[in-house]
Order: C-alpha cells, then sequence, then structure tokens
C-alpha cells in the first residue's frame, strides 16, 4: 500500500527525470520519451489502485483529501494525459514542420514532457481542499497550457490561440483570487471544510458579501470550463491550438474544472440560503451554455472548431448535472457523463489527428468519402459522433438519459425543454460528419489514411469502452464515487 | 440472474448476419437466410405460445442497471407476436426485393439487418428504456441509407428525417423517464410488467403532461399531422428495402408504444385531450388525403398515403373501446404488410423504367402482368376491400369508435334530442378517408398500368426470382388474415388492457 500523495509525486519526479533525460541524450529520438512517459504514466495509473484510502479522507491540515471522487479524477487525469502523448506522437510531423530547429528533432522534446507536469496540477486539483490548494493546482494546469497551446510558433493560429489563452485565462486567474479574498474575509478561511463549519455561525447581513466572492469564483472556473457566457475564448483556442492540446484542454481542463465546481460548491449547498440561489445560477448557466454551445455549432465548417463548440454543449449538460445536485444520483450522473465524455472525445481526435495528417486540413470536408478511403477509421469515427450526439446503445446516451432524469426528478422543466432543442441540433452538427465520411464522394488524390499502431490500440479500446458501457453502463456506475 | 430469452435470438440472427457480411460472406445470401431463419424461428414462437395463458411469455432478464430498475427484459404477448411477425416477414421481404448496389454493397445489406435488429428488439422488448433504446438503433442506418443509396433530393430527405425522428425521440425519451419518476419512489421501474402492475394497484397517477410527451414523441416517430412532412420526402428518396422497413415496420413502433403504455397508463388523459387528437388525425386522413391525389409521382404518392392511413389506426387508439384498439392493431399489421409491399412494387417499376413519374409511365400491366396483377392486388388492400386484413382493422376501427364516448345529448325547442359526440363526427369523416384513398389509388394503377404503352418500355422484364416470391408471400398473407382475421383477434384482444 502506498499514501496517495505519492501518485503525484511519481509524476512530477517522471516529468524531472524526462527532462534531464531529454537535455543529456540529444542523440536518441524524441518518440522515446513520449513512450517512455506513457509507460511511466500507466505504471502510477496502475499503481492508483493500490493506494490506502484514509477514512476520513484529510490528509494533512486539511488541504489534501483523497476520497474515491478524487482517486477517480486522478485515473481520469492520467489516461487522459495518456492519450493526449498517444495523439502527440502522431501529430509529431506537423509541429516538427511549425517548430524552427538546427535538427529537425530539436524542439519538440517539451511538447511531449509538458502533458506530464499539466498533468500532475490536474492530479492534485482532484485532491485540493482549500483555495490555496486549487488556486496553485489549477496554475500549474493552466500555465503548462499557454505554453502548449502556443507551441507551434511558426503558425499564427496557435500563436494566436496562445495570447487569447494567455489573457482571459489571467483575467479569470484575477476573478479567482479576488473571490478567495472577499469569502476569506467574510470566513476568516480558506480550508472548505473550515468554510462549510464556519458558514452556520455568518450573521445574515454578510451573506451578500460572500456570494459576491463565490459568484466570482464562479466566473473563473466558468472559463475553465467554458460555460457561456465565459465561453469566447474556446473556438479560437481549440482551432489553433496543436491538435492533441485541444483534446487535452477539451477534456482534462474542462474535467478538473467540474472537480473544482463540485468541491466549491458543496458546503454552500448544505446551507439553504445559498443553495436556493446557487441553483438559480447554475440553471442560468447551464441555459445559456446550452443554447451557445449547441446553436453556434450548427453552422461550423471545420471539425476543430466544431468540437470547440461541442465541449461548450457538453459543459451544458454537465452543469444541468450540477444544478440537479439535490438528486441523490446526480452527483454520478455528472462523474459518468465526465468519463463517458473522455472516451468519445478523444475517439473523435484519434481519428481527426491521422486525417489531417494524410488530407493536410482539419476542415469537415477533409473527411470526405472516408468510408471508402479507411471503413475502420470511418466506423471509429461514426461511433465517436454518435455517441456524442446521444445515440442509444452508447456511453453518450446513458450520460444524457442519466443527467435528464436527475433534472426532471428535481423539476428543472426548463431545462429539460431547452435539452430537446440542444439534442436535436446536437444531432444535426454531429451528424454532419458522417454525411461528409459516408455520402460525399472522396477527393482524387486520397487513399488510405495510415494509422499508427499505438493509435489503432486507442481506437480500438475506446470503440470497445464506448459501445460496452452503453449496454453496460454498471462497469462504470459501480465504479462511481 | 441472467436468464436468457428465446427472443433474444431473434435479436441476434441479424446482428451476426451482419457480422458475417462484414467479414466478408456473401451479402444477398447471408442477409436472405438470416431473415428466412428469424421468419422461421418465429412460426415456431407463434406454435409455442399458450393462448389460452395470455400474458407475457418467452421471458428472459439481464441485468443492466440494477439501481434503475433496468434490465433488458424480453418477452412477448399476443400483440407483440403480431408485430415481430410483421417486423420478420417484411425483413425477409425487403432483403429479397433489394439489389445490391454498384458501391459498397456490404454496408447495404449491413444497414437494412441492423433496422431489421432494432425493430424486433423494440417489439421483443418489455423493459421500456430498452423498447426505445432498440428503436433508436435504426436511427443511424436508415440515414446511412437514404442519403447514401437513396435517389433525388436524397440528401435534404435524409437530413429532415434523422432530425425530426431525433427530436420526437428525445421528446419520447422525457416521457418515459417522467413515466419512470411518476411512479412511488421505492418502487420505480422501467419493467412493463411492474409498471403495469403499480397501474392496476392505482400507484400510477393519470399524469398529463407525461401523456403529451408520450403522444407527441411517439407522434412524432409515427408522421402524426403537422409532423408528417418528413415522412412522404424520405420514403420517396429512400431505396425500396428501406422504404418497406421503415414505413412498413419501424413507423408502427410509435401506435405500439401508446397501445402498450398509454391505453392502460393514462386512460383518463387520453379521453381528456381526445378532441386534439382527433382533430390532428383527421388532418392525417383528409388534408394529407387530398395532398396524397395532388401527388404526380408514385413513389411521393406512396409516402403520403402511408402518413395518411396512420389517421385510422390514431383514431382507433384515440376512442379507446376493445373494438377499436383490436381494430388498431390490425391495421398496424395490414397497413405493414400493404404499404412494404406497394413500395417494393414501385421499387420494381423504377428498377425497370428508372421513373415513377404519372406522365411518362402508362399501359405497363400489357408487358409486365404479374407485376400489374400484385400492384392492383396491393392497392386494393391498401384503399380496404373486403378480403384483405385491411379491411377487418378498418371495420372494427370505424364500428368500435362510432360506439366510443357518452352520446351527445341536448334540449331543442323543449324536446331532448340526441346528436353526435366528437368520436362519432370524427369517424363520419375520416370515413370518406376511404373514398379518397380510392381515388388515388385507382388513379394511379391507371396512369401506371394502363392506358397506351410508350414505345420505349415495350421490353420490361416482368417480375420474376426472389422478389416475385417475397411479394406473392406478403399478398398471400393480407389474403389468408383477410379472410380468417379472427385468428389475429385471438392473438390481439386479451393483450389490450384496458381500464
Amino acid at each position: 500500500m502506498i499514501p496517495p500523495f505519492a501518485l503525484e509525486i511519481c509524476v512530477v519526479s517522471l516529468g524531472i527525470f524526462l527532462l534531464m533525460a531529454e537535455s543529456f541524450s540529444f542523440k536518441t529520438s524524441k518518440v522515446t520519451l513520449a513512450h517512455g512517459a506513457i509507460f511511466g504514466l500507466l505504471c502510477v495509473f496502475v499503481l492508483s489502485f493500490w493506494t490506502d484510502l484514509p477514512a476520513d479522507g484529510l490528509q494533512g491540515s486539511g488541504f489534501y483529501v483523497v476520497d474515491s471522487l478524487a482517486m477517480f479524477f486522478k485515473r481520469f487525469a492520467l489516461l487522459a494525459t495518456i492519450l493526449t502523448l498517444i495523439l502527440a506522437i502522431d501529430y509529431l510531423p506537423i509541429v516538427q514542420r511549425l517548430v524552427p530547429g538546427e535538427r529537425p528533432e530539436a524542439g519538440t522534446g517539451e511538447f511531449f514532457i509538458l502533458p506530464v507536469f499539466t498533468c500532475a496540477g490536474l492530479m492534485w486539483m482532484a485532491s485540493a481542499a482549500d483555495f490555496i490548494m486549487i488556486f496553485c493546482a489549477l496554475e500549474l494546469v493552466t500555465i503548462s497550457l499557454y505554453i502548449q497551446v502556443a507551441y507551434m510558433r511558426r503558425s499564427l493560429a496557435s500563436l494566436e490561440a496562445g495570447t487569447k489563452f494567455l489573457i482571459l485565462g489571467a483575467l479569470s486567474t484575477g476573478f479567482f483570487v479576488y473571490g478567495i479574498t472577499w469569502i476569506f474575509g467574510m470566513t476568516g478561511e480558506t480550508g472548505l471544510n473550515a468554510i462549510q463549519k464556519s458558514l452556520s455561525v455568518i450573521p445574515v447581513a454578510n451573506h451578500t458579501a460572500l456570494l459576491f466572492g463565490l459568484g466570482l469564483v464562479l466566473v473563473a472556473i466558468g472559463f475553465k470550463i467554458a460555460a457561456a457566457p465565459f465561453q469566447f475564448w474556446v473556438p479560437d483556442v481549440y482551432q489553433g491550438a496543436p491538435t492533441p492540446i485541444t483534446a487535452f484542454l477539451a477534456v482534462a481542463s474542462k474535467a478538473a474544472g467540474f472537480v473544482v465546481l463540485i468541491r466549491v460548491l458543496q458546503p454552500f449547498f448544505t446551507v439553504p440560503a445559498f443553495q436556493e440561489k446557487l441553483t438559480l445560477a447554475l440553471v442560468f448557466l447551464a441555459a445559456l451554455t446550452l443554447l451557445f454551445g449547441n446553436l453556434s455549432a450548427i453552422p461550423q465548417t471545420n471539425f476543430k472548431r466544431l468540437l470547440g463548440y461541442s465541449s461548450i454543449a457538453h459543459a451544458g449538460y454537465l452543469l444541468i448535472g450540477l444544478a440537479a445536485i439535490g438528486d441523490s444520483f446526480a452527483g454520478k450522473a455528472v462523474v459518468f457523463y465526465l468519463g463517458g465524455y473522455l472516451v468519445m472525445t478523444f475517439l473523435s481526435f484519434l481519428v481527426l489527428v491521422p486525417v489531417t495528417k494524410a488530407a493536410g486540413g482539419d476542415d469537415l470536408a477533409h473527411f470526405n468519402g472516408l468510408a471508402k478511403r479507411s471503413p475502420m477509421l470511418a466506423f471509429a469515427m461514426l461511433v465517436a459522433a454518435t455517441s456524442l450526439a446521444g445515440v442509444p446503445f452508447t456511453i453518450g446516451f446513458f450520460g444524457k438519459f442519466f443527467i435528464f432524469e436527475a433534472a426532471l426528478n428535481q423539476g428543472l422543466y426548463l431545462l429539460a425543454v431547452l435539452g430537446v432543442i440542444a439534442v436535436a441540433s446536437g444531432f444535426y452538427y454531429y451528424f454532419k460528419v458522417i454525411r461528409a465520411m459516408y455520402w460525399q464522394p472522396a477527393g482524387d488524390e486520397a487513399g488510405p489514411v495510415p494509422v499508427s499502431p499505438l493509435s489503432r490500440m486507442a481506437i480500438f479500446a475506446c470503440v470497445a469502452a464506448i459501445l460496452v458501457l452503453g449496454v453496460f453502463p454498471r462497469f462504470l456506475t459501480d465504479l462511481l464515487p | 440472474m441472467i436468464s436468457v430469452s428465446p427472443l433474444l435470438f431473434l435479436i441476434l440472427v441479424p446482428i451476426i448476419a451482419a457480422a458475417l457480411v462484414m467479414a466478408g460472406a456473401n451479402a444477398r445470401t447471408t442477409s436472405m437466410l438470416g431473415s428466412a431463419v428469424n421468419v422461421l424461428f418465429l412460426f415456431a414462437l407463434l406454435f409455442l405460445y399458450d393462448e389460452s395463458a395470455g400474458s407475457f411469455q418467452f421471458l428472459g432478464s439481464i441485468p443492466v442497471l440494477p439501481q434503475f430498475g433496468l434490465n433488458l427484459t424480453l418477452g412477448a404477448d399476443g400483440l407483440s407476436l403480431v408485430m415481430l411477425f410483421l417486423s420478420t416477414i417484411v425483413t425477409f421481404a425487403a432483403v429479397c426485393v433489394a439489389r445490391p448496389p454498384v458501391d459498397n454493397p456490404r454496408w447495404f445489406y449491413v444497414c437494412l439487418l441492423f433496422i431489421s435488429a432494432g425493430v424486433i428488439g423494440a417489439f421483443a422488448s418489455l423493459d421500456v428504456l430498452f423498447l426505445y433504446m432498440f428503436h433508436e438503433l435504426a436511427l443511424i442506418p436508415t440515414f446511412l441509407l437514404i442519403g447514401i443509396w437513396g435517389s433525388g433530393d436524397k440528401q435534404a430527405a435524409a437530413w429532415k428525417a434523422t432530425v425530426y425522428l431525433a427530436t420526437g425521440s428525445f421528446i419520447l425519451l422525457f416521457g418515459i423517464i417522467g413515466l419512470y419518476l411518476i411512479q412511488p419512489e421505492a418502487a420505480r421501474s422501467f419493467d412493463l410488467r411492474q409498471i403495469l402492475a403499480h397501474a392496476e394497484a392505482g400507484l400510477i397517477p393519470d399524469n398529463p403532461v407525461v401523456y403529451l410527451l408520450l403522444l407527441f414523441g411517439f407522434g412524432i416517430l409515427v408522421s402524426l399531422f403537422p409532423f408528417h412532412t418528413w415522412a412522404p420526402q424520405a420514403y420517396a428518396c429512400a431505396p425500396a428495402p428501406a422504404s418497406m422497413l421503415h414505413a412498413g415496420v419501424l413507423k408502427k413502433f410509435g401506435l405500439y408504444g401508446l397501445i402498450r403504455l398509454a391505453v392502460p397508463l393514462m386512460p383518463e388523459s387520453i379521453q381528456q385531450y381526445a378532441p386534439l387528437l382527433l382533430a390532428l388525425l383527421l388532418g392525417n386522413i383528409l388534408y394529407v388525403g387530398y395532398v396524397t391525389i395532388a401527388q404526380r409521382k408514385l413513389d411521393l404518392m406512396l409516402g403520403y398515403s402511408s402518413v395518411m392511413h396512420m389517421g385510422y389506426i390514431f383514431l382507433g387508439f384515440a376512442a379507446l373501446t376493445e373494438i377499436s384498439l383490436t381494430g388498431a392493431s390490425l391495421m398496424l399489421l395490414s397497413h405493414g404488410l400493404t404499404i412494404a409491399a406497394l413500395f417494393a412494387l414501385s421499387g420494381e417499376i423504377r428498377e425497370r423504367t428508372g421513373t415513377l413519374d404519372f406522365h411518362e409511365l402508362g399501359g405497363l400491366a400489357r408487358i409486365t402482368p404479374r407485376l400489374g396483377l400484385a400492384f392492383g392486388f396491393a392497392a386494393m388492400a391498401s384503399v380496404g376491400l373486403p378480403g384483405f386484413i385491411g379491411f377487418a382493422g378498418e371495420l372494427l376501427v370505424f364500428f368500435g369508435s362510432f360506439g366510443a364516448g357518452m352520446p351527445a345529448m341536448g334540449l331543442l325547442n323543449g324536446q331532448e334530442v340526441f346528436g353526435f359526440n366528437a368520436y362519432q363526427l370524427a369517424t363520419i369523416a375520416a370515413v370518406w378517408g376511404i373514398v379518397i384513398s380510392a381515388i388515388y389509388m385507382l388513379r394511379a394503377y391507371r396512369r401506371v398500368f394502363m392506358g397506351p404503352l410508350a414505345e420505349r418500355w415495350s421490353r420490361l422484364p416482368d417480375l420474376a426470382g426472389a422478389p416475385h416470391a417475397s411479394l406473392v408471400l406478403l399478398l398471400a398473407i393480407m389474403l389468408v388474415f383477410g379472410f380468417f382475421p379472427q385468428f389475429l383477434v385471438n392473438l390481439v384482444t386479451p393483450a389490450l388492457i384496458l381500464p
């Protein structure tokens, strides 16, 4: 049995080791580094099943919490990072073209090592139970992502994406810190447990100030999870960033945002006076996010951008689940949805990267005739798109089903009505990919799309996970906190 | 506690056949063999079904989500057996009629087989959520079938149908979740048997919102007026086997669901909202009927006619009497077989001539007599001529709905007089639908098969081989049950649970 915080230490040591290895052995191929990172992270993933969970969940002086939710998200972060690295290996030729260096190998090592540090940040975030701790973990994640988004120095789009992400990210950090100050000022605490205790003794006159602080924190997390109206950075950043990093942003950073949101809101939901107002705010956010994400995804022609809007749309469904948190199953529903979202989003990116390499771009038109060129790749994308749309017998259906069941049980009828609009437009834009692959004729020069064995394995694993969990969701729900 | 139902075999056969086709087996032979096995297996089930015992038989259950009371439970009673019979027969006919397309013939058959697996699963499920999920399974193959191998404005048609069906089915999903939530909290279940037991014990309140969600969710899937516009276009553009399966079987799912769920659980809401439904279904019969008359192409005309005929079945449902519901169930079968035969025939005509425009066709009966005869039979069956099941079904629906509701009474000049109630008025208006369908069907027959034969059609081959055999089979079933409807009535009536 190993202590849970050893997992993060292992990940950080792995990152430092890889950095050293890169600087001292510049002859070896950088892909070896990526393989090393994947192997190391897999080892940590396996180790995570041998950690001993303390009975009260608290470690240290209450800033670090280890419960099953935290463990689930640690594994989630590890898996997401492994998949990102697999994507990154495939994407390497495009990065090399856009990164200047004396030798073709130069300057690509960090592209594989930075995600490892991000992963450590994500894992800390899953356990953070103190505003200071949350802030530090969040910054580790965000700052390493700034670099990764702007990594392709010769691509204007990548630089623009990096700048936008940096400025808006910094702004949201400002909101976050300012919000924490207000909450600290009212309660005198930064630990979430301590805040929960002091909430009951705070005079009613101070509630407004506390809510103001919480609202600012909500705005900051809204940036991270791409909830409308704080979503405007998403399409440009997602389109401009290197594709593996887009996937990483869309899945890992969003999931971490939701964990923080669950943790931060938990103490406030125990007080009826706050619960009502928070639910209202979450309903408002969810409604806006659902509508914006789904409706503006409809006219998109670039697939990465489309996935950007779709990630906003999925944040909307997840927020519905959070707004219905009073339901006993809602928490599980949110986590289940995130699990499904990880698999299906990475699957679509795993197909996108080889297609981008073979067809020379990531527009929907580059998918034309994929069914004839590579039937198996097209089938994988079909599974991903139907799952994202929420067709039964895929994991995406059960995700939506649980969320809406919880929402209806809590009487959030407005969100259910908006959900119908959202789902209908979701069908429209996800089926655009299927249409391109199966209906449209392929271009003249297009041949079969080559896929590396490692990605083939990952694609196969994702397809299997989507279909098996689409029939037997119990395999995942039984694992959930 | 996993127990396996023999019905699982029915669902798995098309899926295994599809897997074999993908693995490289001969697509056409494998699909025909698979669907023939299913037909034979279903005959065996019909033979084994114990009519005196009634209720659900061939039970089997695989737990999926215990905390939600969700299991993959399969089972069948008389009504589902009739629907399963329809599904397997139409699948067999569709696979026989299908001609392998030039590009991607494998995928074509795989799509057909998956639609078949979906509908069989839907009719065999005793779990309400799986009933819904299996129906949705057919959505993607339909989208691909119309979009890839269709004709005319196929992409727009496939698009429209998919968005309509997806929207309808999500409304339906909310209806089903609602149905789950109005059950008492400790005993919530998706199991149809348990839901019916709750209803019998009076534990399920008759919730009008849930009823309306179910009505419009199922209604969009059945092309209830005014949500019908996706259907004619999609059927006209789809390849013939796809239209046969979709119009013949898949669309019946909505009405099947309403008879299964709404009739036993929400009878009061059905009666409360009957005027609304009556108005809409008259839109189906009369308005869409007139639109059908105006069509100038055979495929669009058949598409509209299939929308129109849904109106009668809705009438049987809205009237909520035993006779009318039995009639509605018979019409599910009769319309499924008839429209499948008609779409198969129109596909055969298109295969030979390349057009279905009334202005270009004519006199085909002289050169292709078997095709003409089969079309004549199918057209008569569609109009509801005595001797076909359609007649029995329509008659029961009209009798049942005319006797439904309370008689309207009032005072006129101090004297008590009787008037017609809403059901009776609707029935009277609906009977005119028979005249309308006679007009368009006979006119279509005249335009396509009679009159002078154009020179360029003088060398058309007649019906032969597997398509011929499968059409004869469809027509023969219509005639047999048309003369002996009692067999069906005995199967279906005990399955109807009336308030």
